[in-house]
């Protein structure tokens, strides 16, 4: 059985935020949440960095072991969900992420915090599969459809890689073994050439 | 007598005001989920698999990932073939 991943390629991501679009709007994510942010390093400087981030889907994840009633549950395929019916929105898989995943609603004017919203891997909850109810309280579960996580999908760089760990690990690890790493990555060599190209004979 | 049934039908409504609390128990369990490849009620399920085959499943997901893959998408994009 395939074990879901993600992987977010530095050197593509051009902190675009289609991944944080996709996601808002194939799940209806209310205002304020954000289940997927791009992060950016260095803002403004040459060799700036971004990654996108959301749950990581973790094979031993934090949130399952501090959750205090349980609601946290892992699919054949290494999704972590849990069932919002059973949290209670204390919090404390907010902090012991270490991504910033959990995401918290806010309804009213006095900041009540609603339960716990996070990234699905596009996989829902325990509601069924697809159902009215399911999307009300998850979003849209498309690895029920034979599709994987919208984010992914809708890359325009293909940054993010989104399914089979090992698939993904190996479509990478052929980009970088074909691209090379470091300066000839990035920079000026990249966008004029190397010094020696293009030199008057 | 009125006094005395008015505080009699008091002393009934307090002793009964219980009874119509609802159960406040700690959570309940979790649900069990369906499988991915057990299909899905939306109307925008992917072609190319069958619903409730987890085979048929896993070949979507296996052919869906290199969608993602542009050296497998492109000719152009191929890496050059290896010379032995």
């Amino acid at each position: 059985m395939a074990r879901m991943k993600f992987i977010c390629d530095a050197e593509r991501c051009i902190e675009c935020n289609g991944c944080v679009t996709a996601c808002k709007a194939e799940h209806d994510v209310p205002w304020g949440v954000n289940r997927r942010r791009v992060v950016t390093l260095n803002d403004g400087v040459p060799g700036e960095k971004s990654i996108s981030v959301a749950c990581m889907h973790c094979s031993d994840a934090p949130c399952m072991a501090v959750c205090p009633v349980d609601c946290f549950y892992r699919t054949d395929e290494g999704v972590v969900l849990h069932d919002k019916d059973v949290c209670i929105g204390c919090g404390y898989c907010s902090y012991a992420c270490p991504f910033g995943a959990p995401q918290f609603p806010t309804n009213g004017a006095f900041g009540l915090r609603g339960k716990m919203d996070k990234c699905t891997f596009c996989a829902g909850g325990p509601e069924a599969n697809g159902s009215d109810a399911e999307y009300e309280k998850y979003g849209r579960n498309r690895l029920s459809e034979g599709k994987l996580p919208a984010c992914a999908e809708m890359c325009a760089t293909k940054a993010l890689l989104g399914g089979d760990g090992d698939v993904v690990a190996d479509i990478f690890r052929n980009r970088v073994l074909l691209r090379g790493k470091g300066s000839e990555v990035w920079g000026w060599g990249t966008a004029y050439g190397k010094p020696t190209q293009g030199t008057k004979s | 007598m009125i006094m005395r049934s008015t505080i009699a039908l008091a002393m009934m409504a307090v002793c009964a005001a219980g009874c119509g609390e609802t159960a406040q128990t700690a959570g309940t369990a979790k649900k069990d989920d369906a499988k991915a490849w057990a299909g899905s009620q939306s109307s925008n399920v992917a072609e190319g698999w069958k619903q409730g085959d987890k085979d048929s499943w896993e070949a979507q997901m296996r052919l869906r990932v290199q969608a993602q893959n542009e050296y497998s998408r492109s000719a152009a994009a191929a890496p050059p073939p290896k010379t032995p």
